[in-house]
């Protein structure tokens, strides 16, 4: 009779599963896996979606009988549903990217798969990338440049499109360095002029030889940017459409070309590296719906650490004031519900508060005492990537406040009491004792507060985010910094992508790759402050009790 | 007067029919004593008796809580310490504290020792040096630490991170060194380094010790107060209260039949 403990033998034999409390475990437990896997899923979704944006697909050319005629279709199969119709037949229908907005009009077609004849993938498709109408999807035919026509079955047509393509890249270059910033440096200097000669500073005369002199000056800038475009207007690059159609892109317009049915398993990855590099560090074009998203990264970037670097310290000396200066009574009680209560407050709240305190007012006053000369051109009295920071550290604020107070408060009042025993006065012992104790939890406050506003959108539509903004909020044109202009954000891009696009389907899986980008982000700069955090507390291991 | 015995003046620190209350709550009911200089005077009684709030009292450490407010008056050799020329900031200067649960800063082992030096806004590098090696020395502690003096404090053991605390407590050369049951938290062995070290602290400085060891009492302490419900039940040498206690709670207490 050994078959184990039974229940006259062990004292506190538990009646049941019940009792043992097995089925709040298994409540609690599936509470926990419900949530993982909604989070899981919705990154694992963002992930795969955003990961195949980037992955070059085979172009497939289509026989399809339209309406009893024949028509040649070529692009890439983008999605694929299934629809009843009236008479509850079932019909598969297939969504191709075709490209060749310049002469379809519509970049997208939905064919039936019933209707297609025949599908191949010939090696002469291309995708190329250029600057307007989206990427076009042709048959090479050949390259023009000074030197004549290149068709595309010689030898030498490789490396002249590589050379063209390279030409192209400078001279896009060079004129950018002309128009946007030479230019752009002589429309400011005679805007600068002009409200000397107001002002009275300069007199007339001499304004007037300026003016000549700059205006000379651009006429010069302008010839050479005529002269490039000249050189580079000589070169193009032929292509047929499937239909047989001609395409024409010219040299200054090609961005790319990529031999999609040809490539391998190497070559399609590094097309895909090459696509995510440029989605990383390009300017988007053709209302965001191509290009990258620097300047969005750039703005959220800045806009969340001059966030933090501003309620940081804010919630941070409120925090030692609430917990330790102030007299713990009805007052401090009714602050401290006040301060949880704003956590909870819808942040549009905060927009339109950032909009009428900051911009309409702070910024109102600041134009009329610093910048008087440029009104009625508000400076600081128009949304800005500086008041959008400012309206999410408000946002943010209670978050700070409320970690810094609980750290505060988990620092051992013995310690406390040791400083104050050594003779430090009560603000010494919070400063050299107190806070350092405390750093990690704050730390941890500023990090929710980071997560918080990085993904913020709707108060920064009112306090500065635009959909385009023309300049970095940093760059290199004196002073450097421009905490008065509009900025990109992410989480914007995305809402501007997905809703207020001209072409939803084709900014489709840019909308995916954004949220991707906006979570990465965010998740690199809560592990910069956590990496932080974990070396401070390092620096002083864990006291022993 | 060669000696090696330091002269002890018999008040030091004067206790004048003082009397506390935290808010309705009375504490300490009108104790009178006088604590010897360079003597070690141990407070015993049972949890609640006052003997911390006294101890406490003799560098206003109670003053951080709201509500309380004392009658009659403590003075360190003459002065007050409730008179209103009295600094409490070098006040404490010169009464150092030791907790009963050993609580260093997160810096490390140099910054905890002197701690009292940079508030008091001293920073001449010898000096530092000088008051860490001395101050770790007499805390018997320099030998075990000398090498890692930029460590972390809390790297070190219970025993050394209470005797740091202690040559953080006499870094700044105080008059009297306070310790509210300073081997509280502590095992045996570590508890008997303690001690040692009482015995030969008490040279330099005159040590109110709150225990609730007897035999510790007997060990480290020249006088013992016995301390019942507030009020100052026997006082006098350490070896006449335990051998011979004039009043009958003594003898229920350090016999152990309540505590």
């Amino acid at each position: 009779m050994n078959a184990g403990p039974t229940r006259e033998t062990t004292p506190f034999a538990t009646t049941g599963r019940s009792r043992r409390g097995e089925p709040c475990i298994w409540l609690t437990a599936a509470g926990l896996t419900l949530g993982v896997a909604m989070a899981l899923g919705l990154f694992l979704l963002i992930l795969i979606k955003g990961g195949a944006s980037f992955w070059p697909g085979r172009i497939d050319l289509m026989e399809v009988s339209i309406d009893g005629k024949t028509e040649l279709i070529a692009g890439y199969v983008t999605q694929e549903s299934e629809r009843r119709d009236g008479k509850g037949i079932l019909h598969e229908e297939i969504q191709i990217f075709r490209g060749n907005k310049d002469i379809n009009g519509e970049a997208f077609k939905y064919i039936d798969r019933a209707h297609i004849l025949k599908s191949t993938r010939p090696d002469s498709l291309l995708l190329v990338e250029r600057i307007e109408f989206g990427p076009a999807i042709v048959h090479g035919v050949a390259l023009e440049n000074s030197q004549g026509r290149i068709e595309v079955s010689s030898p030498e047509f490789k490396p002249a499109l590589k050379t063209m393509l390279k030409q192209g890249a400078v001279a896009r270059d060079r004129l950018l360095g002309i128009e946007r910033k030479r230019i752009g440096a002589i429309s400011r200097e005679l805007e600068a002029l002009s409200r000397a000669e107001k002002s009275g500073s300069v007199d007339t005369r001499t304004a007037a030889s300026r003016r000549e002199m700059l205006q000379k000056k651009f006429e010069r800038l302008q010839a050479q940017a005529a002269e490039i475009r000249a050189e580079i207007a000589k070169s193009s690059f032929l292509g047929r459409a499937a239909d047989g159609r001609e395409v024409t892109v010219a040299g200054a317009a090609l961005l790319g070309v990529f031999e999609s049915n040809r490539a391998g398993f190497a070559g399609r990855i590094g097309e895909m590296t090459h696509r995510i590099w440029k989605f990383l560090k390009d300017d988007p074009r053709e209302a965001n719906t191509e290009g990258g998203v620097f300047p969005a990264i750039f703005g959220t970037v800045i806009m969340t650490l001059v966030m933090s670097l501003f309620v940081t310290p804010f919630g941070v000396i409120t925090a030692i004031y609430l917990r330790e200066y102030a007299r713990q009574g009805w007052f401090v009680r009714i602050v401290r519900v006040c301060v949880n209560n704003l956590a909870g407050v819808p942040s549009i709240v905060f927009g339109v508060f950032g909009l009428a305190f900051f911009v309409y007012f702070v910024g109102a006053k600041i134009d009329q005492t610093l910048f008087s000369d440029k009104l009625p051109t508000p400076t600081y009295g128009t949304p800005g990537i500086f008041w959008a920071s400012l309206t999410l550290a408000l946002l943010t604020l209670p978050v700070v406040i409320v970690a810094t107070e609980e750290a505060l408060s988990a620092v051992p009042r013995g310690v406390r009491e040791a400083a104050l025993a050594c003779g430090a006065s009560k603000w010494q012992a919070i400063q050299r004792v107190v806070l350092p104790a405390s750093l990690p939890g704050i730390l941890t406050g500023v990090i929710l507060a980071m997560a918080r506003g990085a993904g913020e959108v709707a108060p920064l539509m009112l306090v500065g985010v635009v959909k385009l903004a023309p300049s970095l909020p940093i760059d290199d044109i004196a002073p450097f910094i421009h905490p008065e202009r509009k900025f990109m954000h992410l989480g914007f891009h995305i809402y501007d992508l997905g809703f207020q696009s001209p072409d939803a389907e084709a900014a489709k899986p840019i909308v995916y790759a954004t949220a991707l980008l906006l979570i990465v982000l965010v998740v690199t700069l809560n592990l910069t402050a956590i990496l932080i955090r974990n070396r401070l507390k390092k620096r002083f291991a864990v006291s022993s009790f | 007067m060669p000696s090696s015995v330091p002269e002890s003046r018999p008040d030091f620190i004067q206790v004048d029919h003082f009397s506390f209350h935290y808010g309705e709550k009375q504490a300490i009911f009108d104790i009178d004593m006088a604590i010897p200089e360079h003597r070690v005077t141990a407070l015993i009684g049972p949890s609640g008796c006052g003997k911390s709030t006294l101890l406490r009292n003799m560098n206003r450490m109670n003053d951080l809580i709201e509500g309380v407010r004392h009658e009659g008056d403590i003075r360190l050799n003459g002065t007050s310490l409730y008179d209103p020329s009295v600094e409490v900031i070098s006040l404490r200067k010169r009464v150092g504290m030791v907790f009963q649960k050993y609580n260093p800063f997160a810096k490390s082992i140099y910054e905890n020792v002197i701690f009292s030096l940079r508030v008091a806004g001293r920073s001449k590098k010898s000096e530092l040096n000088e008051t860490v090696e001395r101050s770790l020395r007499s805390a018997a502690l320099w030998d075990e630490v000398k090498d890692r003096l930029h460590d972390s404090a809390f790297a070190l053991s219970g025993g050394q991170q209470q005797r740091l605390c202690i040559a953080r407590a006499i870094a700044n050369q105080p008059e009297i060194l306070l310790m509210d049951e300073p081997c509280a938290a502590l095992d045996p062995l570590a508890t008997l380094k303690i001690e040692e070290l009482i015995t030969i602290l008490k040279k330099q400085f005159t040590i109110v010790i709150v225990t609730h060891n007897m035999e510790q009492a007997t060990r480290c302490s020249d006088r013992t107060a016995f301390l019942y419900m507030g009020r100052l039940i026997e006082y006098g040498h350490t070896l006449q209260v335990f051998e011979k206690p004039s009043h009958p709670e003594t003898e229920a207490y350090i016999t152990g039949r309540f505590s």
